[in-house]
């Protein structure tokens, strides 16, 4: 069974978002970890840069797949996790902890709104 | 099947580098014209005989797959066996005169270059063609060009491709360099084009729809005719994927489906060898309306000879010249050496042993009737696994993963090439890697000179350069 904790809030393309109140941390999900394999390549974009809920924000390559990666909420990025650069295999080990790849200055409350519930992104995975 | 492949050394290194059996240091020139800072005293070079030399490669190849040491039925791909009276055509010093020399001195090469310009547009249906795409992404990147250049010359703003969603990656690629946002369209169930999908994604911003017929699951697009109606009908232009001519050779053609422009891969359908990022071939045809955005210089005749011509609103140069001569020459002479009829035995025989092939292993094979290749699954086991095991038993293994729309996919063509019995080789080393105990899948391959390859750490940490090999990192 993959790991879903209630923390945190989802998106369909299997990214989830979780604040402390001030910023957001983005990451992608232990399911979508798994599927991809062996993460070997993550490109996210540069501090300050703005990013959009539901638009491509970076790519995460494994050994069998490249696949974009989506935002789940709209902000300007404050912290990128450039330890990935050198070990993506972060992705894998710890999806919600050491392998989270963005901080997020959060833009919109009512965009936690539109994301699914721990319950809800794990109905959709099963 | 007992199969071992050669292996020199030891576990770790294989057969040693040149420089790692001898390096002797060789004094140069101490007269050269270049700055101090450009120039060495001395080069270390290995000092090897030509036995020690010769041995070295040969083990190399020993090392290695082709398909000269078996059946290599990579999907796709069509690794057809290259034969090598082409070597003997492309080696003749008849053939050897520079490009530049005057076109009156340049009769016999233009006249091989327009013979197959020829061939290529009688075997496609297609009006002209051009021999300058340096391979078959590059002919797709022309030919979509040369669609933008013929919508740009009416005036027409369209922003789109639609690519469906098993097509060949290139086709992705080609259609974004070119400037285009791509509409992926989703397979049918029945894994073709679906015409209720085709029909909502093209609109007046379609500047074309890239299809490979029979598609990358081996079926024919039935209903390729509507395909074509509703492309054009919509103002877009219908690109042909040449990947798998192989199957059509001789029986059908795109020109007569509707089709308006093309590329052909001369590696696969016309035996070529595979570029291997070295010179290659992508010709790529067109239908009338098209012929005059082609690149620059085309191959034309004139009274009594051959010259080279510039199309009017010509796209340019995609490529030195007329294109890879010693490539084309080869096409040349396998289509001349088979003729029509040696090449409609050849599409026949590979969708013969594709289907012989099929039913010969014990695999559940989700779409057909395919043609000249076929998509199996894996099923509960890892198509990669299944693959690497394969090679323990003497055999190339089909692609695999793709495409993906079928589950753990193992994308088999084993071209007109192999003979029943090899084929019935294959055929064993497919059964043999799915009834292997799961322990020996997924640990495979146990008999190839390199094991199971840590593809994680490989793309991790690549070491590109033969200077990275003596980095312990």
């Amino acid at each position: 069974m993959f790991e879903t904790p209630e923390d945190r809030k989802y998106q369909e393309s299997h990214e989830y978002a979780t604040t402390d109140g001030e910023t957001v941390t983005i990451g992608i999900t232990d399911f979508a970890q798994d599927e991809l394999g062996d993460v070997v390549f993550v490109e996210l974009p540069e501090v300050g840069d703005d990013i959009a809920q539901g638009e491509e924000f970076g790519v995460v390559e494994s050994i069998k797949a490249v696949s974009d990666l989506y935002a789940p909420i709209s902000g300007t990025v404050t912290e990128v996790n450039e330890e990935l650069f050198d070990r993506p295999e972060l992705v894998n080990e710890d999806p919600y902890g050491e392998g989270w790849m963005l901080k997020v200055d959060r833009a919109d409350d009512a965009d936690f709104d539109a994301l699914l519930s721990a319950d809800e992104y794990r109905e959709q995975t099963e | 099947m007992n199969h071992d492949q050669a292996r020199y050394g030891d576990d770790e290194r294989y057969e040693p580098l040149l420089s790692e059996k001898d390096t002797t240091s060789v004094d140069v020139d101490e007269q050269s014209p270049l700055p101090d800072d450009l120039t060495r005293d001395s080069l270390e070079l290995p000092g090897l005989s030509e036995p020690e030399i010769a041995r070295h490669y040969t083990r190399l190849s020993q090392m290695n797959w082709s398909v000269e040491s078996g059946p290599y039925p990579l999907g796709s791909c069509t690794m057809k066996y290259n034969p090598s009276f082409t070597e003997d055509v492309a080696a003749d010093p008849n053939g050897a005169v520079h490009p530049d020399r005057s076109e009156a001195s340049l009769q016999g090469t233009l006249e091989v270059l327009h013979g197959l310009q020829d061939y290529l547009a009688r075997i496609g249906g297609m009006d002209a063609v051009t021999l300058q795409p340096p391979a078959g992404a590059a002919g797709e990147f022309t030919g979509i060009l040369v669609a933008k250049a013929y919508h740009e010359s009416r005036d027409d703003d369209r922003s789109e491709v639609i690519v469906p969603a098993s097509a060949h990656g290139t086709n992705f690629a080609s259609a974004a360099m070119a400037g285009y946002d791509v509409v992926e369209l989703p397979s049918g169930e029945d894994g073709r084009v679906d015409l209720d999908a085709l029909e909502a994604a093209v609109s007046e911003d379609t500047a074309a729809l890239m299809l490979t017929n029979p598609n990358t699951v081996g079926l024919f697009e039935r209903d390729i005719v509507e395909i074509a109606d509703i492309v054009h009908d919509a103002g877009g232009l219908l690109y042909y994927d040449g990947a798998n001519l192989n199957a059509l050779l001789g029986r059908a053609r795109p020109g007569d489906m509707g089709f308006d422009v093309m590329h052909y891969n001369v590696h696969k359908t016309f035996a070529t060898p595979h570029g291997g990022g070295g010179p290659g071939a992508g010709p790529v045809g067109v239908v009338d309306d098209l012929v005059e955005f082609l690149p620059s210089p085309r191959v034309c005749e004139t009274e009594g000879g051959y010259e080279l011509c510039e199309p009017e609103q010509t796209i340019g140069k995609v490529h030195g010249y007329q294109g890879n001569w010693l490539v084309l020459v080869k096409a040349y002479a396998y289509i001349a050496r088979l003729g029509d009829e040696g090449l409609e035995d050849a599409s026949a025989k590979a969708v013969l042993n594709a289907n012989y092939l099929a039913e010969q292993i014990d695999y559940e094979i989700p779409y057909e009737p395919f043609h000249h290749e076929f998509a199996a699954t894996a099923g509960d086991r890892d198509a990669a696994d299944v693959a690497k095991r394969m090679l323990d038993y003497g055999v190339h293994p089909p692609t695999t993963k793709w495409p993906e729309f079928v589950p753990e996919a193992m994308l088999t063509e084993p071209t007109e090439a192999e003979s029943r019995a090899s084929l019935d080789d294959l055929a064993a080393a497919f059964n043999a890697a799915m009834a292997d105990s799961i322990e020996d899948v997924e640990s495979a391959p146990s008999k190839t000179t390199a094991r199971r390859i840590d593809q994680a750490a490989a793309a991790r940490n690549p070491r590109l350069s033969w200077h990275a090999l003596g980095d312990e990192e």
